[in-house]
C-alpha cells in the first residue's frame, strides 16, 4: 500500500484528522403533512358525538341560513349534503298527510307520492341542466333544489295552523297568498344559485323546469284539505 | 405472387381479378356507394361495440358522438337555445300551409327537450285545470267537500307519454316501411317524428287552462279549434313524405292522424271536466252527503251527537 512516500501521496494529511465527537450536528427533520392529517383524522375519532353531531348540524343550518337570504355565495354549492332535502322532504310529506276522510281515493298526494315527486323531480332537473351543458355537478344541484324546498315548508306549516283556525274563503286568501310568496321565494332562491353554471343563451331553458317543479309542491300545498 | 413476378410489368387485369375476388377490399373509389360500404367496413374493424350505437344512431338519425348508453349522446338532443325553442314552439301554434315544421323549424337538429317538457307541462295542467274545473262547477254545493285528486295526474302523465312517443313510433315505423317498400328517400327519422308530436302537444296547455271556463259550448269549440291547429300542423308535415304514395294510402294515413290527435283532445275533456256532480257511485255517495249533512246540522245545533255507524 504505502510503496511510494507519504507526500507523493494525494491526500496525505487527511488521514491525520479525525473528527472528535464534540462537533454538533445540528438540522431540521420536518416530517411530511400526512401524519399531521393523521393526526386530525384520530381526534376526530376520538371527540365526543355530540361534536360530530353538532358539526353536521351547523353545515345544514348554515345552508338553511344561506336559502333565507340568497345571495351568490359558494358555500351551498361546495360542501353539499343531503341531510337538510331528506328533513324538509320528510317534514313536507308528513304535513300532507292527514287529509281528507277518504283519502284512499279522491285525496290528496300519499306519502310516497310526494317522496317521489320531489326526489324525482329534483333528478330530472338536474339531468335537464347537465344535459343542457350545465357546470354544476349532480349532488352539488341536488342539494341546492333541496334547500330551496324550505320556505314551502315553511308555508305549509303556517297552512296548517291557519286551517286549524277556519277553511272558510278568508283562510284560503291568506293560504294563497304564503304559498305564493315562498314559490317566488323558492324558485328565486334556487335560481341564484343555479342559472349561473349555464351559458347565457340556455338559461330560460333551465329556469322553467325549475318553475314547474316549484309550482307543483306549491298547488299541493295549497289545495290541502283537512279532514272534516 | 412470385417474388420473380414482382419485377415484372404487372397485369392490370390481376388487380381486378383481385377486386373480384375480395369486393369490401379498401380501395380508392371513385363512385359513391362502394366508398361508403367501404368507409363502413372499415369502422366495423376494431369499433365493434359501437357498433350497436351506430345502428341506434341510424334509428334516431342525429349524429351522437359514442354509444346510445353513454352521457354525450343524449347531450347531442338538447343541442338547442332558448330562441330556438320558442321559434318551434311558435311554428307549432302558426301552421302555415307549406310550411313543413320538420324542414323549416328543425332543419335537422331535433331535440327532446321541447317534447319532453311540454309533455310535462300538459300533464300538470290538465290535472290541475280538471281539479279546478270540478271545484268550480260545485262551489254553490254545500255538500262537496273539496279533493285534491291527486291521482289524475297519474293517469294523465301515463297517457300523455303514450301518446307523445307511441303514435310517433307507429307513424314513423308505417312511413319507413313504406318508404322501403317504393325505394324512395325523403323520409323523416324517428327523433323528428316525435319531435314534431311533441311540439304539436304545446297548444293544448292554453286550451286546458281555458277549459275551466264551465261553458260547454266553449268547452267544445275549443277542442275544435286546437285539434285543428295541431292537427293541420302534422298533416302539413307529413303531406311531402305521403304525397307520393296512392292517393288512398296517403288520405287514410292523414285522416289516422288527424282521429287520434281529436281522440286524445276529447279524452282528456271527458275523463278530467266532468261537469256530473257525482263522480263515485251513487251509493257511497249519497251515504257520504247524508253523514255530513247529519254533521252539519248537529254543528248548527251546538249539540254533540254520535254519528251512526256507516
Amino acid at each position: 500500500m504505502a510503496e511510494a512516500d507519504g507526500s507523493s501521496r494525494p491526500f496525505a494529511g487527511l488521514s491525520d484528522v479525525s473528527i472528535s465527537e464534540d462537533i454538533p450536528v445540528e438540522g431540521d427533520i420536518s416530517m411530511p403533512t400526512i401524519s399531521s392529517s393523521q393526526d386530525d383524522g384520530f381526534s376526530t375519532l376520538d371527540e365526543p358525538v355530540k361534536d360530530t353531531v353538532l358539526r353536521d348540524l351547523k353545515a345544514v343550518g348554515n345552508k338553511f341560513v344561506h336559502v333565507l337570504y340568497p345571495k351568490k355565495s359558494k358555500a351551498l354549492l361546495r360542501d353539499w349534503d343531503l341531510w337538510g332535502p331528506l328533513l324538509l322532504c320528510v317534514t313536507l310529506a308528513l304535513l300532507l298527510q292527514g287529509g281528507s276522510v277518504d283519502s284512499k281515493d279522491d285525496g290528496g298526494p300519499q306519502f310516497a307520492e310526494v317522496f317521489v315527486i320531489i326526489w324525482f323531480g329534483s333528478v330530472i332537473i338536474t339531468l335537464n341542466s347537465k344535459l343542457l351543458g350545465g357546470t354544476i355537478s349532480f349532488f352539488q344541484s341536488l342539494c341546492v333544489l333541496g334547500y330551496c324546498i324550505m320556505p314551502l315548508t315553511v308555508a305549509m306549516v303556517v297552512c296548517r295552523i291557519v286551517l286549524l283556525g277556519s277553511s272558510g274563503t278568508v283562510s284560503f286568501a291568506v293560504r294563497l297568498v304564503v304559498v305564493s310568496a315562498s314559490f317566488g321565494w323558492s324558485t328565486f332562491a334556487s335560481t341564484a344559485f343555479l342559472a349561473d353554471s349555464q351559458p347565457q343563451n340556455r338559461k330560460a331553458l333551465v329556469v322553467y323546469p325549475v318553475f314547474l317543479f316549484y309550482f307543483v309542491i306549491g298547488w299541493m300545498i295549497l289545495t290541502f284539505a283537512p279532514a272534516q | 405472387m412470385d417474388n420473380t413476378d414482382e419485377l415484372k410489368f404487372q397485369d392490370f387485369e390481376e388487380v381486378s381479378h383481385l377486386l373480384s375476388l375480395d369486393p369490401n377490399a379498401t380501395t380508392v373509389a371513385v363512385s359513391g356507394s362502394p366508398a361508403s360500404l367501404s368507409g363502413e367496413e372499415d369502422v366495423k374493424l376494431d369499433l365493434t361495440e359501437d357498433e350497436e350505437g351506430l345502428e341506434i344512431s341510424k334509428l334516431l338519425g342525429g349524429t351522437p358522438t359514442g354509444g346510445f348508453w353513454t352521457f354525450e349522446y343524449y347531450k347531442s338532443f338538447f343541442n338547442v337555445e332558448t330562441v330556438q325553442v320558442m321559434d318551434r314552439v311558435k311554428g307549432s301554434v302558426m301552421p302555415i300551409p307549406g310550411r313543413n315544421f320538420i324542414k323549416h323549424y328543425l332543419r335537422s337538429k331535433p331535440d327532446l327537450y321541447g317534447p319532453f317538457w311540454i309533455c310535462v307541462t300538459l300533464v300538470f295542467s290538465v290535472a290541475i285545470s280538471g281539479n279546478l274545473s270540478t271545484f268550480l262547477s260545485q262551489v254553490g254545493d254545500q255538500t262537496y267537500h273539496y279533493r285534491p285528486q291527486f291521482h289524475r295526474v297519474t293517469i294523465a302523465a301515463v297517457v300523455i307519454f303514450m301518446y307523445a312517443w307511441l303514435v310517433p313510433l307507429c307513424a314513423w315505423g308505417f312511413l319507413t316501411w313504406r318508404k322501403g317498400a317504393e325505394g324512395q328517400m325523403g323520409g323523416y327519422t324517428f327523433l323528428e317524428t316525435v319531435c314534431v308530436y311533441g311540439y304539436s302537444l304545446f297548444i293544448f296547455i292554453p286550451t286546458s287552462l281555458l277549459w275551466i271556463i264551465p261553458l260547454e259550448w266553449l268547452r267544445w269549440l275549443l277542442i275544435l279549434v286546437s285539434t285543428v291547429v295541431s292537427g293541420s300542423v302534422l298533416v302539413f308535415t307529413f303531406l311531402p313524405v305521403v304525397r307520393d304514395h296512392t292517393k288512398l294510402t296517403a288520405t287514410a294515413t292523414l285522416v289516422t292522424i288527424l282521429i287520434l290527435h281529436s281522440l286524445l283532445a276529447i279524452g282528456c275533456k271527458m275523463y278530467f271536466f266532468q261537469t256530473a256532480v257525482h263522480m263515485t257511485a251513487p251509493q257511497t255517495t249519497t251515504q257520504f252527503m247524508m253523514t255530513t249533512q247529519v254533521t252539519q246540522q248537529e254543528h248548527r245545533q251546538g249539540a254533540s251527537l254520535v254519528l251512526p255507524a256507516t
